[in-house]
């Protein structure tokens, strides 16, 4: 039996043991019928043309991870902030870990899907937010809808600022030989709020993983959202991140993904604009090796005037790695006054790295600045000699001039820590100790 | 000090340098003087150890120790300091940064503890005012955006940051201005000592007026045709060059 026909053979008998108002059935019930219909995307299908989920469909994945799995928090320490306290929303294998985690609902809500989902007094937010703004003719987003019962909730009503970043966190064990996880987060930002918010799936074994989440996070008016996704995980980690940002006006949301591990990653970002003068931020960094690949699929719908949306990412490809740059800008008739940017500049340190970057425009407005640009590269070798004739070794030398070629989107890092964090995750990268700031 | 033997060098099928047979001691100051295209800053770059050129005969060496077998780093780390001609930008790497780690570096290859932030700064502090470099200009980055002036002061900068045993000053006066020459030559000047040496690459006498040189050398069509004191940079720069031409070809 292939992983599709189980997921589909084993839905009832799921969705039976559930304890979840009628509404969600039906939610559950319409989304496994497409799943059904579409199945796994293969490469035939035309978004998912440079990346293949043959091979990693052939684990035996467990779908239903058994009962809870305690680590100790000497295990995870360093996947999360020290310098700066942060509320924590911590999953193990799926399940919430409510001694890992750090929740409140003391003004704002940061905690479970899982109650927000079956408490009576959140049946309102869920009937109005749940599954609003995720595509529901998506499969792989489809298949989530059907079996996700756990993930994290953030709502911060009108006018707060939520005092410390959120860190979601999701480990997986290695408790089952191949494990299947479907997370699912929804944040809500009230009207002139702010949050900040990392997220992280991290696996502690070698055993194979296969992240399918989905994330819907909406920004109502002049709400402001930065929102870090941190990817650094093993080289049996897979992720499919499917991530749905809607934005009433003035609001301005920034979605950076910072790709440096895993063995598959697809992100998937689509962000739709309900409002005038809008901002959207989507920004990446990408540096792999080995025979990783990174598959960046972006979605900016400009559907109102005056909005902009800008699109910076940067990558760094060495030995065997693949990288895919999909970004699609459209640009309905009623939008004008659109500003849309987009760059995706790439390097490939090796001969056998390949990177496909394809950017999509499709304008139907005619008062609109909308600009792309792809560059495909290899490390100016000038600015080499320059380096090391000061006295800086080769691979220093490097380091340094892939550091300053991503400094455009760290600097885009609000959190001081997390910037800390990231300049010293890509310091280990590319292998080096120098310190990149001072 | 530098040593160069009968240096032979191409680019691709092309030899550039056809026989170069140089001396620099300590505390002296040679200029190296041609036209375009005579093969002064590919002999410049070759000595800093740049692999895009290959030598085919001959050899450089410095206080004896043969330097064709080293990396470029691995001369700097020596003393082999080179202002570039057209300094690199760097954008997203700041000027403090760059050279707090080119230092370091440095001093990590010679065996030496990494320089205490505080006496970089102070160091830092020192040499900008030698070169009269407001600070805010040191948290740029290394120069982008900078002006012509701007970089080659920047050079001479990290020159004194790096106190190289020999520099090697690659028309550090094109693109100055009188008052960013003056300022240029005399932090040269103040860096001076009779334990080091300074190579000065240059079309023009103009920065030989605040650089005096113990020798000027004629550079043409690969080789040194001509040597002398500091009137012989006076001499071409009224007689031009086409002179030693042709006493070349007669």
């Amino acid at each position: 039996m292939d992983l599709k026909e189980k997921l589909i053979s084993s839905f009832m008998a799921f969705e039976e043991r559930l304890d979840v108002h009628s509404e969600l059935h039906d939610v559950r019930t319409s989304a496994i019928k497409n799943f059904e219909n579409k199945g796994f995307p293969t490469k035939k299908d035309e978004a998912w043309k440079y990346t293949s989920l043959n091979a990693l469909l052939k684990n035996d994945f467990t779908v239903f991870p058994k009962k809870e799995n305690s680590i100790q928090y000497s295990d995870v320490k360093k996947y999360f902030l020290h310098e700066v306290d942060t509320y924590k929303v911590v999953f193990i294998d799926g399940i919430f870990s409510s001694y890992l985690s750090s929740t409140t609902h003391e003004g704002i809500d940061v905690c479970l899907m899982s109650s927000a989902l079956n408490k009576p007094k959140y049946k309102m937010i869920i009937d109005n937010y749940y599954n609003q703004i995720a595509n529901k003719e998506e499969s792989l987003t489809s298949l989530n809808t059907a079996f996700a019962t756990e993930g994290a909730y953030i709502n911060i009503p009108k006018s707060k600022v939520a005092d410390k970043p959120i860190e979601i966190m999701f480990f997986s064990t290695g408790n089952e030989s191949a494990l299947m996880v479907q997370p699912r987060n929804l944040v809500i930002v009230g009207e002139n709020s702010h949050v900040q918010i990392i997220e992280r799936h991290q696996s502690l074994t070698e055993n194979p993983v296969l992240t399918n989440s989905v994330t819907e996070i909406f920004a109502q008016k002049r709400a402001i959202v930065d929102f870090y996704k941190i990817q650094n995980d093993k080289l049996t980690a897979n992720l499919i991140d499917n991530t749905y940002v809607s934005q009433k006006q003035e609001s301005s949301v920034a979605v950076n993904t910072f790709s440096f591990g895993g063995n598959l990653t697809r992100n998937n970002l689509n962000f739709y604009h309900f409002g005038e003068r809008i901002v959207s931020y989507l920004n990446g960094i990408t540096i792999i090796g080995e025979k990783q690949h990174v598959d960046h699929y972006t979605l900016v719908q400009h559907a109102t005037p005056n909005c902009e949306s800008h699109q910076d990412y940067k990558g760094i490809f060495s030995d065997r790695s693949t990288g895919v740059f999909n970004g699609k800008i459209f640009v309905e008739k009623e939008a004008q006054k659109t500003n849309a940017f987009q760059k995706s500049n790439n390097i490939l340190l090796s001969d056998k790295a390949t990177i496909n970057a394809k950017p999509q425009l499709e304008i139907f407005a005619d008062d609109v600045k909308c600009s792309h640009g792809c560059t495909i590269g290899q490390l100016d070798e000038t600015a080499m000699f320059y380096m090391q004739q000061r006295g800086i070794p080769q691979k220093e030398a490097k380091a340094l001039l892939m550091y300053a070629f991503s400094n455009a989107v760290i600097e885009s890092i609000k959190i001081p820590e997390l910037k800390q964090r990231i300049t010293k995750i890509i310091a280990n990268k590319l292998g080096v100790k120098i310190g990149f700031d001072l | 000090m530098l040593s160069i033997k009968n240096l032979h060098a191409s680019i691709g099928d092309k030899e550039i340098l056809k026989g170069i047979n140089l001396e620099v001691k300590a505390g002296e100051i040679h200029a190296i003087m041609g036209p375009n295209g005579a093969g002064k800053s590919t002999l410049a770059s070759i000595i800093a150890g740049n692999e895009n050129y290959e030598v085919t005969e001959g050899a450089i060496s410095l206080d004896g120790e043969d330097l064709s077998e080293l990396a470029p780093e691995e001369r700097a780390h020596k003393g082999v300091f080179l202002s570039f001609q057209y300094p690199v930008e760097i954008p997203g790497v700041s000027v403090t940064n760059f050279i707090r780690t080119a230092i370091n570096e440095t001093r990590k290859a010679n065996g030496q503890e990494e320089m205490h932030a505080n006496e970089m700064l102070k160091v830092i502090r020192e040499k900008s005012e030698l070169l009269e470099i407001d600070r805010k200009f040191l948290s740029r980055s290394l120069n982008e955006g900078f002006s012509g002036g701007e970089k080659k002061r920047n050079e001479i900068f990290q020159m004194a940051m790096l106190e190289p045993k020999l520099a090697i000053l690659d028309e550090t006066d094109s693109g100055l201005d009188i008052d960013a020459l003056r300022i240029v030559a005399n932090g040269v000047n103040k860096l001076k000592s009779d334990k080091n040496a300074i190579v000065v690459i240059t079309h023009y006498q103009r920065l030989l007026d605040y650089i005096v040189p113990d020798f000027v050398h004629v550079l043409l069509n690969g080789k040194i045709v001509k040597s002398g004191d500091a009137s012989l940079a006076l001499e071409l720069e009224e007689k031009g060059y086409d002179w030693i031409k042709q006493e070349q070809e007669a």
